[in-house]
């Protein structure tokens, strides 16, 4: 294009070095730490306090930095899964509901059978989590693939839908006859728990999983062949489909294992950390794991880390809601911050500023 | 009352907040932008435009609070997809979740609390009528809102503006070539998109439920995205299906009066899967969707 511009303009890259592509997420991260803690000032906080209980603090102690750890397990399982689908360009951001499907799939077994005792109990919980949260998403792939509904707005419309099946169930058939009528099931029996990796932490097996499916991941997205005709797909739907890849099974693959992951992460919650279903099983790990997704460039390697970074940023939050009186919808707005960063880095990633040049005859 | 005079009197309001939000996103999508975070948008109108009512500034200011502020958020969703050609479904999701964020962190101190609402307005003699009478006892942002719903439709049968809308929306490239500054009428397109956004949130905290409460959009702007499809990116369609959610919302409410033993989740669900279900029917007509819908949707332009 020969045409002059007087105003800056972005001009694509011929190729994104490396560099660039690690240092976007970092920019990231700088430009909206820097912009809400201008926010908290805003709002007459103390912004020293704050950075250093949510930045800092995660990574100060073993106790906290555990806690972020257990953060990381279902944040991690669950972005995983989705940067798959998104790679395929299939947005299922319905994880929040399938999470919670697999948390109740999970915890049908110590519910129906509080007295039941085995090894057995635990890994088939897990199993069960994973099969209702791919069944919650086997809804979103047939209204995608048979209907043609948008997978975007079916998936949503689930998630608020399972939002209130968990409900129904709390303050119904599964209610605690013990529970003072809080709406929450019975506690889990001890076969029903998780084993704990650290003693003295909350941090259990399900870490482990998820860092063993971030391998396979890895695997089946950088070096299998489904993956690449998933990816393919994505980037180039006609040439996908005259090389034969089929679009439906693309479809169903990527909200089978975005269900399937969302589900394992659910079952390890109330096997894990919580050892009942509650109503507040989820702190929104669904949606926060849109975000680290997007982050980690879509890819496995790169997701472990944004996954790290969101799970500090939850506990951090945390320890700043105690001890800098911040409210906790700041982590909320901080995350959409991040995402939104994020976008406007990786577009220089993909894009070089062009200033308009002072010389009248070189060529913008 | 029985229960359809009562579904009859309440169903324009209860659509209003769809209403609203759902014209807002049809001229954005009609240009060529998907914005997914309008349920981001609304909240923070919504947050804003209480603040506002329970400091004393009226309905006026409160409107025009939710509206700038959701305005400013739809800028940076502009910036990030038109001027930086940013993913618009990864865009529309960030700036959902930040301005959910931003309306609980505005909020946080008014969890709870109620303001007054707006008087309803009866149109002289139909009023009176039995059985619909109730039809015609509004609120002026109803009123207004029917208003907005015909200047709409109008403007894209009669006018050139609307004329233009489409045609950047159908082909960007030819729009250009003719010589129309595609990327600033979709920026103005998405902008008029957060203002009625921010509208339908600031409606839905300060008229028809006048209180705050975090989360209390609820997916209303999920649906008004839905809509959008169900109405085949037509105004007339849109509004049909803004009622017909207004309706189901309310059904709800008729139900338990009379009597029906229903479980309370499920009538809350009921919106969700009705959308679930329209969108179903809708869309497997994919004549329908081929014949209305926006060609260039989602897809970056540069110029």
């Amino acid at each position: 294009m020969s045409a002059r511009h007087s105003m800056p303009h972005l001009v694509r890259r011929e190729r994104a070095s490396l560099t660039v592509k690690l240092l976007a997420p970092l920019f990231a991260l700088a430009g909206a730490t820097l912009v809400n803690l201008l926010l908290y000032v805003a709002i007459g906080k103390q912004p020293g306090a704050v950075f250093h209980a949510m930045l800092l603090e995660p990574f100060l102690s073993w106790a906290s930095f555990s806690e972020v750890l257990l953060k990381l397990g279902p944040l991690l399982l669950i972005a995983q899964g989705l940067a798959i689908g998104f790679r395929a360009k299939v947005f299922n951001i319905g994880a929040e509901g399938q999470f919670i499907l697999g948390a109740i799939f999970a915890s049908a077994i110590p519910v129906w059978y509080p007295e039941a005792t085995g090894a057995w109990i635990w890994p088939a919980m897990l199993m069960a989590g994973a099969a209702g949260g791919a069944l919650w998403a086997t809804i979103t792939a047939f209204w995608r693939v048979r209907l043609n509904a948008n997978e975007i707005l079916v998936s949503l419309m689930l998630s608020l839908v399972a939002a209130q099946v968990l409900n129904y169930l709390l303050l119904g058939p599964w209610k605690d006859p013990n529970g003072f009528n809080f709406p929450q099931s019975v506690m889990f029996q001890y076969d029903a728990m998780l084993p704990l990796l650290f003693e003295g932490t909350r941090v259990n097996v399900s870490l482990l999983i998820a860092f063993l499916l971030s391998g396979l991941a890895f695997v089946f997205m950088q070096r299998s062949f489904p993956g690449y005709r998933l990816e393919v797909g994505g980037l180039a739907p006609r040439a996908a489909a005259y090389a034969g890849f089929s679009e439906a099974r693309a479809i169903w693959l990527s909200l089978l294992i975005g269900g399937f992951a969302a589900g394992l992460a659910g079952a390890a919650e109330v096997a894990g950390p919580l050892g009942q279903l509650q109503r507040s099983i989820s702190t929104g790990y669904g949606y926060s794991a849109i975000i680290v997704a997007y982050l980690g460039g879509l890819h496995p390697l790169g997701i472990v880390l944004s996954a790290l970074v969101m799970a500090a940023l939850s506990i951090g939050g945390d320890n700043a809601m105690v001890s800098a009186d911040l409210p906790i919808a700041a982590v909320r707005v901080f995350q959409g911050s991040l995402l939104i960063a994020y976008l406007i880095a990786t577009a220089f990633v993909r894009y070089r500023l062009e200033w308009p040049s002072a010389s009248t005859g070189s060529r913008a | 009352m029985n229960a359809v005079e009562f579904i009859l009197a309440g169903m324009l309001a209860a659509a209003t907040p769809f209403l609203l939000a759902a014209l807002g996103e049809l001229v954005a999508e009609r240009a060529g932008v998907l914005n997914l975070g309008v349920e981001g948008l609304m909240a923070l109108g919504a947050a804003l435009a209480f603040i506002v009512v329970y400091h004393g500034g009226g309905h006026l200011l409160a409107f025009v609070a939710g509206g700038l502020g959701a305005a400013l958020l739809a800028l940076i969703f502009a910036f990030v997809t038109l001027g930086l050609q940013a993913n618009q479904v990864a865009a529309g999701l960030a700036i959902g979740i930040f301005g959910q964020g931003l309306s609980a962190l505005f909020g946080k101190t008014y969890e709870s609390l109620t303001v007054k609402g707006l008087p309803k307005l009866a149109l002289p003699g139909l009023a009176d009528l039995p059985v619909v009478g109730g039809l015609f006892v509004q609120d002026i942002v109803v009123w207004l809102s029917l208003l907005a719903t015909l200047l709409i439709w109008a403007g894209f049968a009669f006018s050139k503006l609307g004329l233009v809308l489409r045609a950047v929306g159908e082909n960007p490239k030819a729009a250009h070539s003719i010589g129309y500054p595609v990327i600033l009428i979709r920026v103005a397109a998405v902008l008029f998109g957060g203002v009625m956004a921010g509208f339908a949130g600031a409606y839905a905290s300060t008229v028809y439920t006048p209180l705050w409460a975090d989360g209390m959009i609820a997916g209303r702007g999920w649906i008004a995205i839905a809509l959008v499809v169900f109405g085949t990116w037509l105004t007339g369609r849109i509004f049909l299906g803004a009622c017909l959610f207004g309706a189901v919302s309310l059904a709800g409410l008729a139900a338990q009066a009379g009597g029906v033993e229903l479980p309370s989740q499920l009538l809350a669900s009921l919106p969700y899967l009705v959308t679930i279900l329209v969108l179903g029917i809708i869309s497997s007509n994919r004549r329908l969707l081929k014949l209305n819908g926006v060609a260039s949707l989602g897809e970056p332009y540069k110029p």
